[in-house]
């Protein structure tokens, strides 16, 4: 539009960007993205997320060795790498890891099996949810940490309660999320999927679940750090194996570095379930047309 | 598709030189009527345009038509063989193009069926795309791929024209021109544009109080243009029809 109004002696006044201050608005660059942001945008994206975790690092090690932490508050980052190495090298904590990563992937398939049906039923018939929803909505009100006597009594001292409470937090996420994600799914998306001659199980094969899925990854991720929660929760109760039976030890000794090392390992574990589920998003969900930041 | 479900829109015979008949139709919300004892009848291989104001029922009369609204009463015969491009493009964003297009078809059907229908709208080489790297014009041009590889009988078009700009308009359009007279299968558009709908139909309906109110061929030699003899009497009829008030002397 300024083109048209412009008058014809560009020339002379471009190269005078002062005396053009009463002819027009001053005109400020717009920079080009790529040289945007300097240094710290060249840097590789998983370089960059690293800083904050090893900031941290350091700010502990600075406060162990000038003595503002005592040993017996908290062990410095190198008693607890060696503490970590010493596990590793007797075998405990591969084999504590173990156990616990089973009950996880136990727990975590009774419980996506059981959300996730629930949530089909509910979310694709209009009889399902009268008969499911309010019931699940009631129940998930409940905080299921409080079932754990509960499953004691039922289930004994093994491994079932640990499980059950695993399952029993990753089935309402997975419900609540898969269920919204299909109630989610745009009207005018299933309507075009009737009018291309999609028979009911076409729409939710083709249509319906297709959609749901990015409700699922979001319930996916909750249910993972549940699992680990209902992990620590579980194995704190009873348990003669695994990383949480692991840290009461540590506990009757005053084991800070101990009880540290396996904190970092249930950290550790959460971080591959998280990278897990973001290569799965990746994978699954690179039609979504969504902002991914800048 | 409607054939083996209850509703009252039936699939008829083939061979009938009638692609659509409807007697008697009415469809009412929250006991208003918006269709109110509607008659039409459209025959194979017409390209008819209907037109009307906003909310006079077009829309829920193309969507009876396409049996996405069963909730009627009356008699509604429709081709077996039928299909709907919608304002917006409504691909499903989780299946490249080409799967968009072969959704809902029976069997199993070859990528190549796909590609030879995007061939045939120009968009051939974004058969392996995504449905969000589309452009608007492009994303209407695969919805309508969508629509003609199930060579339907009836072609249903909403408003296709609607959303896009004014000159992917006027090409969509000669498009639309063009796959009709290689097809020959009956064309309903619904539009709200009068000089669309002459510049593409056969005959034009105008539908009013939930009737077809005016009905009129469109008798002007094709490839038509805005500026040809007898379109401004026919336009400056229709937008009377449509209750638009016009300047006394149209000087064109």
């Amino acid at each position: 539009m300024t083109v048209d109004h412009a008058p014809p002696d560009i020339s002379a006044k471009s190269g005078a960007a002062t005396l053009a201050a009463p002819v027009g608005p001053a005109l400020e660059p717009v920079v080009p993205a790529a040289s945007r942001g300097g240094r710290l945008r060249s840097v590789p994206r998983w370089l960059r997320r690293t800083v904050g975790p090893l900031v941290l690092l350091a700010l502990w090690q600075v406060l162990s060795s000038t003595g503002v932490l005592s040993p017996d508050t908290l062990a410095s980052p190198g008693t607890v790498a060696r503490a970590g190495a010493d596990l590793i090298g007797d075998g405990t904590l591969p084999s504590a890891m173990a156990i616990s990563l089973q009950r996880v992937a136990v727990g975590l398939l009774i419980g996506g099996a059981a959300g996730i049906t629930l949530a089909l039923l509910s979310g694709l018939s209009r009889l399902g949810e009268d008969l499911i929803d309010a019931t699940v909505q009631m129940l998930r009100t409940v905080p299921w940490v409080g079932l754990i006597p509960l499953f004691i009594i039922w289930l004994g001292i093994g491994e079932a309660p640990k499980v059950a409470l695993i399952a029993l937090g990753v089935a309402f996420h997975l419900y609540l999320n898969v269920y919204a994600g299909i109630r989610g799914v745009d009207a005018q998306l299933v309507e075009a999927g009737q009018a291309l001659g999609l028979g009911r199980w076409g729409l939710v094969r083709h249509v319906v679940l297709p959609g749901a899925l990015p409700g699922a990854m979001t319930g996916l991720r909750y249910s993972l750090a549940t699992a680990w929660l209902a992990l620590v929760f579980g194995e704190s109760i009873n348990a003669d194996a695994g990383i949480g039976f692991l840290m009461n030890q540590a506990r009757e000794f005053f084991r800070t570095d101990v009880i540290v090392v396996c904190l970092v390992v249930y950290a550790f574990l959460g971080l591959l379930a998280d990278a897990v589920v973001r290569t799965l998003e990746r994978l699954l969900l690179q039609w979504r047309p969504t902002f991914t930041g800048q | 598709m409607a054939t083996d479900l209850h509703g009252p829109v039936t699939t008829m015979a083939t061979a009938t030189p009638d692609a659509v008949r409807v007697e008697g139709l009415t469809r009412s919300f929250d006991g208003r009527a918006v269709i109110d004892g509607l008659e039409l009848t459209l025959r194979s291989g017409e390209f008819t345009a209907l037109l009307g104001r906003s909310g006079c029922g077009k829309s829920t009369l193309l969507r009876v038509l396409a049996g996405l609204d069963r909730e009627i009463e009356g008699t509604v015969l429709v081709p077996k063989r039928r299909a709907v491009a919608f304002q917006a493009p409504r691909l499903m964003p989780w299946k490249r193009v080409w799967r968009n297009v072969l959704l809902g078809l029976p069997g199993k059907p070859q990528r190549a069926v796909a590609e030879s229908a995007l061939e045939e709208v120009g968009l051939g080489h974004r058969s392996g795309a995504w449905p969000k790297t589309l452009s608007g014009g492009e994303a209407q041009r695969a919805s309508l791929a969508r629509a003609l590889v199930r060579e339907p009988d009836l072609l249903l078009l909403d408003e296709p024209f609607g959303a896009l700009d004014a000159l992917t308009r006027i090409k969509a359009q000669q498009l639309v021109a063009e796959l009709w007279q290689r097809r020959g299968c009956a064309v309903l558009l619904v539009t709200h544009d009068v000089d669309e709908a002459l510049l593409l139909a056969d005959r034009v309906l105008v539908m009013r109080d939930g009737v077809i109110a005016h009905d009129t061929p469109v008798g002007l030699d094709r490839p038509r243009t805005v500026g040809a003899p007898g379109f401004a009497g026919l336009r400056s009829r229709l937008l009377t029809e449509l209750g638009v008030e016009q300047p006394a002397a149209p000087s064109l």
